[in-house]
């Protein structure tokens, strides 16, 4: 079963002459252990997608499923729960809080969710040694350099065992080197069983995803198949 | 044409026979290059002729022979590394070609050359990506060998992007024909 599955999504704002349709008859399924990119120009509906399949944003029409649970059919405490328990978001600006410190920002969502106080904050650092930031707890955002931040970032999106990860451009301002390590961390959290849906509109992020599907004009117009063993490249190489 | 300045940077360290040669070569450039053998010898022969490089056993043949670099392939090869390569000819892109004819042909949608292109490029990527993440963590030279075409595919992807973009605005506001020939061309007297 895919933990999460869009069902003919669509999104509409405005209405008569100014509406707009952001997003139009989505399909997608992804399953658990896998990392989905969503490729796509700007306004083509990349993050609408992302904010609906959080549950940020409510379709015009379609359903989404999350863990086989249709969101259209849940409470509006049901679905925060879910948002708090389930789903992880990594934004481009990282959206740490300025006046808490790395861990505080990390043990966040489990405080949020009735966690202890010592309990979330040990789960705060057992997520910031994951990610190689022990050493960084206790610096405030302001203290740490960008690449620090969006690890932070991650760690706080993947704490408490959530398992759907949402990430919107997550290397929008970092250098290849630091964009390069969000995507080793996001395939590495995906090798624990979450599921990630990555959208930017870079192609070499993109290229670390098992699938990459193609947003135009709000629609799915085309996904890469997966990519034979890299192998057949050490053989033929590029041309000298 | 690059064999032969990799060979002389090779033979820079140290001197060193052909089969050996052609082994860190491989080795050296991530084993994405494969390199016969022949070629290494047909190479080193032209650079001894050259005065390049020297053999210290002129009398044997093959793998005994062992090579070293002369004063004058020191100083090639130091003016090689410092000169610019030539970019000012831009390559005979078989992809521009295409998306430009394929403006023309009636019953073509470009989009869709554009879209089979970036794809294709895309999962060409996803598998330089995975050799990268895979070895490139073990392998320096690959990883950097692994980045350049990354790159290289990277800008396919981000020129379709552009053609997409340029024809988006096209289609939305055409821009009134002219029959005047742009300044730059004029002066540079390039004919249309």
């Amino acid at each position: 079963m895919s933990l999460l599955e869009l069902r003919q999504i669509s999104k509409t704002y405005g209405t008569g002459p100014n509406e707009v349709h952001a997003v139009a008859d989505i399909d997608l399924e992804v399953d658990r252990g896998s990392l989905i990119a969503v490729m796509g120009p700007s306004g083509s509906g990349k993050s609408t997608l992302l904010t609906i399949a959080g549950s940020l944003e409510e379709p015009t029409s379609g359903e989404v499923f999350i863990d086989g649970e249709s969101l259209q059919e849940m409470s509006h405490n049901g679905k925060a729960r879910l948002r708090r328990r389930t789903v992880g978001y990594v934004f481009q600006e990282f959206n740490l809080l300025a006046g808490l410190t790395a861990v505080e920002n990390v043990s966040l969502p489990l405080e949020l969710d009735g966690v202890s106080a010592k309990k979330s904050r040990l789960a705060g650092m057992a997520g910031l040694e994951q990610l190689n930031l022990a050493d960084r707890a206790t610096r405030y955002p302001d203290e740490l350099s960008g690449g620090e931040r969006q690890r932070v970032a991650i760690a706080r999106a993947v704490i408490g065992g959530r398992h759907l990860l949402l990430a919107d451009e997550p290397s929008g301002a970092l250098d290849q080197a630091n964009g390069e390590a969000v995507m080793r961390m996001l395939l590495s959290a995906c090798k624990t069983g979450v599921a990630a849906v990555v959208v930017t509109h870079d192609a070499q992020l993109a290229s670390w995803a098992d699938r990459v599907v193609f947003l135009r004009d709000g629609r799915i117009v085309d996904q890469t198949v997966p990519p034979p063993s890299a192998e057949s490249l050490l053989q033929t190489g590029p041309q000298s | 044409m690059t064999v032969k300045y990799a060979l002389l940077g090779l033979l820079s360290e140290q001197p060193k026979y052909g089969h050996q040669l052609r082994q860190e070569f491989e080795e050296k450039t991530g084993d994405v290059w494969p390199l016969n053998v022949g070629q290494v010898y047909t190479t080193l022969q032209r650079l001894e002729r050259d005065g390049l490089v020297e053999s210290d056993r002129a009398d044997s043949e093959g793998p005994q022979k062992r090579f070293r670099i002369t004063a004058a392939g020191e100083q090639e090869l130091t003016e090689w590394l410092m000169t610019p390569i030539d970019l000012t000819v831009p390559p005979r892109d078989e992809l521009v070609i295409k998306v430009l004819v394929a403006l023309d042909v009636p019953g073509v949608e470009v989009q869709s050359v554009l879209q089979i292109h970036r794809r294709y490029v895309v999962e060409l990527m996803q598998q330089w990506t995975r050799l990268k993440d895979d070895e490139g963590q073990h392998d320096f030279r690959l990883a950097l060998v692994v980045d350049a075409e990354l790159f290289r595919l990277d800008s396919v992807i981000r020129w379709l992007d552009a053609v997409d973009g340029r024809l988006k605005r096209e289609a939305s506001e055409p821009r009134a024909a002219s029959t005047e020939i742009p300044i730059l061309r004029r002066r540079l007297a390039v004919r249309k």
